[in-house]
């Protein structure tokens, strides 16, 4: 394990912004953080990267504890690399403000010339070299920032939100360079992300942090398939979240009473406890008649809106309780579909995710 | 009004004659102020650093109060220094009242809230990331300070010639510590204030127009500092 966090609480003033964070990172490990702004992502990124201290806790780097003296964190911090949201660049040359990291730790000549040569390429920005940086737009400094990091070859980087000050397109270019950099570059990575869908592009694993609690953590796909509260499940877009009871459990298919309707699902929980049931929008089919179909699931429904967004479509229905599909936008056109249209809506019972209440 | 007018024509030749008194009184203005900006921008550039990299209790008033400082009248220096200096004084025993290095001595004091006050500011104005990012790099806390204060460098620097530019035009400071020697401590500014009262007008609109003209350069160099 290259990083143990244990038990880490961070407070500024009175309030209390990480409660009790665990955690513990695999050498080679892309680790992503995901939450809301404001959960705690860049407090933790600072305590991780030795920036701040806890308020209490320990963290444990290589299995050793970070120790309290100045010296010795420095020491440990010349082993990890920090990119911040903020693009900040020296008012420097492109080619010193990479060569910035490795400069501090004495390295000079051919050998300096080339790490920092090496980097800008692999960051697609050769050439730069005698530009300020100053003069760059945001995703290049951000590439600067990268290369910056990269260059001085960290045991541990670690990315904090490092798209969510750009636009699109230097987005998807600064993530795909990251993607391309992880993978060439075979270290430990732990980046924090408001965006899910960019967490679980790069992440081997994932942690939900909100409102200073991380609230689960696990591979991408468990944690977008199964979430383990409803924070959680309204966080990764878990857009239908219905509140019901179980009503009888027979060799785990179990009956949910929601407002009268009643859902069939796969679970182990027993009659009369209370529960929230959990469809992904992208598993409901839409269809015009009753159909027989393997889905267990089937609900007469009237649409209330037909939201286009690209090439899907967000149909929104009342079948005694709210229901979201996402369906593709040229379905929604072969079946005509529209505000007002009668449809029905199924799904299958093993794709309800339940969680207690 | 032709009688001025006359003046300013004489001025004019001693400036471009190089009259010899005007050139020694330039000159000895000019090393003086140096000095004085030289010793001041050593010790309180870095006496800057240590206020703006340290977090105290009574920070903010300290700040305050240099800020207020740089407003310091020039003869409240002048009056503190004469006293510490004179023979009475508790360095009387250095017997250097009324020679250029006390003068030195009392424009390093009365420059230094200047240097230091802008310093400060100066560092408070890189952003908070550039600090991030020298520490996440791995770098000392000297390293820290230097990266930050080369963010700062025009700022700097301009503090630096904002304390010049008043070591240079002041007089009341000059005029009690230094005595107006002719020959030893005569600076622009208190041979004009002499000469004036002398009615000497050809020679105190000369060295007039010389102080302005380097006020005027170093304005210019602070505006074009500032905009970089």
């Amino acid at each position: 394990m290259l990083l143990e966090v244990n038990g880490i609480q961070q407070r500024y003033g009175d309030s209390e912004v990480l409660k009790d964070i665990n955690l513990g990172v695999e050498r080679g490990e892309v680790f992503v953080v995901i939450g809301p702004t404001g959960s705690g992502k860049t407090t933790l990124l600072r305590l991780i990267g030795l920036l701040d201290k806890p308020a209490s806790g320990k963290i444990y780097f290589s299995g050793r504890e970070v120790p309290d003296s100045e010296k010795a964190r420095l020491e440990l911090r010349r082993r990890m690399a920090v990119v911040f949201q903020k693009p900040a660049v020296f008012n420097a040359s492109v080619y010193n403000n990479v060569a910035y990291g490795l400069k501090i730790r004495r390295i000079k000549g051919a050998g300096l010339r080339d790490k920092v040569i090496n980097a800008l390429e692999t960051v697609g920005l050769s050439g730069y070299e005698k530009r300020n940086a100053r003069t760059l737009s945001g995703g290049e400094a951000q590439r600067v920032a990268l290369a910056r990091a990269m260059v001085i070859e960290p045991e541990l980087l670690l990315l904090d939100e490092p798209t969510a000050n750009l636009d699109p397109v230097s987005t998807s270019n600064v993530e795909n360079l990251l993607s391309q950099v992880i993978q060439k570059l075979d270290t430990t990575v732990i980046m924090s992300t408001h965006d899910m869908f960019q967490g679980q592009r790069l992440a081997h694993r994932m942690g939900v942090l909100m409102a200073g609690q991380m609230l689960q953590t696990g591979d991408p796909r468990e944690i977008f398939s199964s979430p383990q509260d409803r924070e959680v499940a309204e966080f990764v877009g878990m857009e239908n979240i219905l509140s019901g009871v179980i009503a009888s459990n027979e060799e785990g298919m179990v009956t949910i009473n929601i407002n009268g309707n009643v859902i069939e699902a796969i679970s182990s929980l027993s009659p009369g406890e209370e529960v929230h049931a959990c469809i992904r929008p992208e598993e409901i089919i839409l269809t015009h008649a009753k159909e027989p179909t393997s889905a267990r699931n089937t609900f007469p429904a009237v649409i209330t809106r037909i939201v286009l967004f690209g090439p899907l479509a967000r149909v929104e229905m009342d079948c005694g309780f709210p229901l979201v599909a996402l369906i593709t936008k040229r379905s929604a056109e072969e079946m005509a579909l529209q505000t007002g249209t009668y449809i029905h809506a199924s799904f299958k019972a093993t794709g309800v995710h339940i969680i207690t209440r | 009004m032709s009688e001025i007018g006359d003046a300013f024509v004489t001025a004019l030749r001693l400036i471009f004659t190089g009259d010899p008194e005007v050139l020694a009184i330039t000159a000895r203005t000019l090393g003086i102020s140096c000095s004085s900006t030289f010793f001041a921008a050593l010790i309180f550039v870095p006496v800057g650093c240590l206020i703006h990299f340290n977090n105290f209790r009574g920070k903010r008033l300290l700040v305050s109060i240099i800020q207020t400082f740089y407003a310091l009248p020039t003869v409240f220096v002048g009056l503190l220094v004469f006293i510490t200096f004179s023979r009475a004084g508790p360095l009387g025993g250095l017997g250097i009242l009324f020679t250029p290095q006390v003068m030195v001595i009392g424009q390093v004091v009365l420059i230094s809230p200047i240097i230091t006050g802008l310093t400060i500011s100066a560092l408070s104005g890189v952003s908070t990331e550039i600090k991030d990012t020298a520490v996440s790099l791995g770098a000392t806390r000297l390293q820290t300070v230097r990266t930050v204060l080369l963010e700062a460098r025009y700022a700097t620097v301009t503090a630096i010639l904002v304390g010049f530019g008043r070591a240079l035009s002041e007089v009341g400071l000059a005029l009690m510590v230094g005595g107006n020697i002719r020959g030893f401590t005569r600076t622009l500014t208190t041979a004009m204030s002499l000469e004036t009262s002398m009615g000497n007008l050809e020679l105190s609109i000369a060295l007039g127009l010389i102080l302005i003209t380097l006020a005027l350069i170093v304005s210019v160099l602070v505006n074009r500092l500032q905009q970089r």
